[in-house]
């Protein structure tokens, strides 16, 4: 009954964006396809021109050069009014002066739809959100989270052809915010309007996306769904900023990497010789063992996971390497501090950096 | 504090304030000989002069708070969501007349006057003109502290998404959101406008203050009459304008 009946989600394409503010080159050629009803995540660390991005695609910046196409039209030129697209910021942004649900049917009274149909849909918006029985309130009433579901109510009302959403949680403290960023991916599922939803926070990012998109410096790093990009990131720079990442000594032949005893696949991209492979916590086990090459530095309990600190000593006597490992709190309560661990790697395919 | 040092302070405040207000009162009523008479006040309800300085005094007051909105808002807006670099400059212009004496811009105005006169015809209400430039930096603070509380930016920028064009952006979206201080910068206008005397006095315009220093040459008692009742004037307008706006805020808080 959302969706956006008789348009039917739609594609949107980034075509070689530039945008520079002096010298400043907040996005430097972004280029990025996003299929009709997908909901795609733009990750990445302040200034690194996610948020130009989606501004742009709002229409509320404007590109260098390089050209935004909605459904294959080009809408470079097409002022952010008339662009028909939803967007909830990170700044609460209803309006004082209107009524949760007036606040919701705005788009619908720009758009000449009458009173009642209006009221009617709105209602249903805000049921979707879960507001219902906070039709009435006025936004300094309503809670940080409530101001934002109503937000986001509002910019989809109207039905869009493209949802877009600026880090719509960063306001809201941890709790609510796994609740909304749950609730945003429901709501985006049942509505299907494709969405661009920008972010700093990675779990934020891999936990609602189809895909992520990591930029850096206003380029892509590398899009690929939240699993891809885990497990086999393309670039150091993806491996470090998405999850902990350990760098252990390996050596790349052929495109197999020499890891810790353990013949691995290299991931595209990696170097070939030495180099430094970047393994995951969780992809690391340890074993006590008299013999092993490691020592157990500090443990830290985390419920059912632990997370354990471990020295890996080199073979030729050079400064200890610094291991972070996540494994079961049952495994994990085998090991003691200061004693001698033998290191395990079960990843199915590593990136090796240069040293 | 103590207790009763807290009543003395606001004993104290009471007749600083009450104390000539109720001497006023008592001399406008007092007649030459002792008793008491309500003639000076019944010759301010009557007296043609004075009634016509009361009616030319309320209309400027109406015309200048609405020609200094009409200019204003919308020029502050503008700035605020599409001009920011000109933020400064705009307050510069606006907070001018603070530092030229009224007597110094009555004397260059002088000259200008001769031609408003002649285009708009005689009548107080052409000092509208010179009463907007003379509340420009009262309005323009008060305008500006309530545009700062407002996140404009954001809220601009969510209206456009919506679909909304620059006029409603600012007609519908930001001036509901401005009710306090459209209020206390009309309010403010209203007050300088009925105690201005320097340019309606030397550019010859028979407005409330004017016809009251008037009056006092002539007879002392409906000129102080006449002064009391435009101080409760402006109090019971004051009054009337913070409980219309505690009663909007109400209504947003129910």
């Amino acid at each position: 009954m959302f969706t956006s009946a008789g348009k039917g989600p739609v594609a949107v394409d980034f075509v070689d964006l530039h945008r520079h503010f002096g010298n400043v080159r907040a996005l430097d050629g972004l280029t990025l396809a996003i299929e009709p009803g997908e909901l795609v995540c733009l990750l990445g660390p302040s200034g690194c021109g996610k948020t130009t991005a989606l501004r742009i695609l709002a229409g509320l910046d404007h590109p260098t050069s390089g050209e935004v196409r909605v459904a294959g039209k080009d809408v470079t030129r097409v002022p952010a009014n008339r662009r028909d697209m939803g967007m909830v910021f990170q700044a609460y942004s209803l309006f004082p002066h209107l009524t949760a649900i007036d606040n919701v049917a705005f788009g619908l009274k720009l758009r000449g739809i009458a009173s009642g149909v209006r009221r009617k849909r709105a209602g249903e918006m805000l049921e979707l959100v879960g507001l219902s029985e906070h039709a009435d309130r006025y936004p300094h009433q309503l809670s940080g989270g409530q101001q934002q579901r109503v937000a986001l109510a509002r910019a989809l009302a109207f039905q869009p052809s493209v949802l877009l959403l600026d880090e719509p949680l960063s306001a809201l403290d941890a709790k609510v915010r796994v609740q909304l960023r749950d609730e945003i991916r429901r709501v985006q599922l049942e509505v299907g309007t494709t969405t661009l939803f920008v972010t700093h926070d990675q779990e934020e990012a891999l936990a609602i996306s189809d895909r992520v998109g990591v930029m850096n410096a206003g380029r892509l790093e590398q899009v690929a769904p939240p699993a891809e990009l885990y497990s086999a990131p393309s670039s150091q720079f993806v491996a470090e900023f998405v999850g902990l990442t350990n760098r252990v000594p390996a050596v790349v032949r052929d495109g197999t990497a020499a890891v810790l005893g353990r013949q691995l696949p290299a991931l595209a991209g990696s170097v070939n010789g030495d180099g430094l492979a970047l393994i995951r916590p969780e992809a690391i086990s340890v074993v006590p063992d008299e013999q092993g090459p490691a020592t157990v530095v500090d443990m830290s309990f985390r419920g059912p996971v632990t997370q354990v600190r471990c020295e890996l000593h080199r073979a030729d006597g050079g400064e200890p390497i610094d291991m972070v490992v996540q494994m079961a709190s049952a495994a994990a309560q085998k090991l003691t501090i200061g004693g001698r661990v033998q290191v395990d790697i079960d990843s199915a395919a590593v990136l090796v950096v240069p040293v | 504090m103590k207790r009763w040092l807290r009543w003395l302070v606001l004993l104290v405040f009471a007749v600083y304030f009450f104390g000539p207000l109720l001497s006023m009162l008592d001399f406008s009523t007092k007649t030459g000989t002792g008793g008491r008479s309500g003639a000076a006040w019944k010759a301010l309800v009557t007296n043609h002069e004075v009634l016509g300085a009361i009616g030319q005094s309320l209309l400027l007051c109406v015309t200048t708070v609405v020609l200094m909105l009409v200019i204003l808002l919308p020029t502050m807006i503008w700035v605020r969501l599409r001009l920011p670099r000109l933020k400064r400059l705009i307050e510069f212009l606006c907070l001018l007349p603070l530092t030229i004496p009224a007597l110094v811009i009555v004397v260059g105005i002088n000259g200008v006057y001769a031609w408003v006169n002649y285009f708009f015809g005689y009548s107080p209400v052409v000092l509208t003109f010179a009463y907007v430039v003379l509340v420009l930096p009262y309005a323009y603070r008060a305008l500006d502290s309530s545009l700062s509380a407002l996140d404009v930016t954001t809220l601009a920028e969510a209206a456009r998404s919506l679909g909304a064009g620059w006029l409603t952006v600012i007609t519908r979206v930001v001036m509901p959101n401005l009710g306090a201080g459209i209020l206390s910068a009309a309010f403010i206008s209203v007050a300088l406008v009925l105690g201005e005397f320097t340019f309606a006095s030397l550019l010859n315009y028979q407005t409330l203050p004017v016809v009251i220093d008037l009056f006092g040459k002539r007879d002392a008692h409906v000129s102080v009459a006449a002064a009391l009742g435009s101080i409760l004037f402006a109090s019971a307008l004051l009054l009337l304008l913070s409980l219309a706006g505690t009663r909007s805020r109400g209504r947003k808080g129910a």
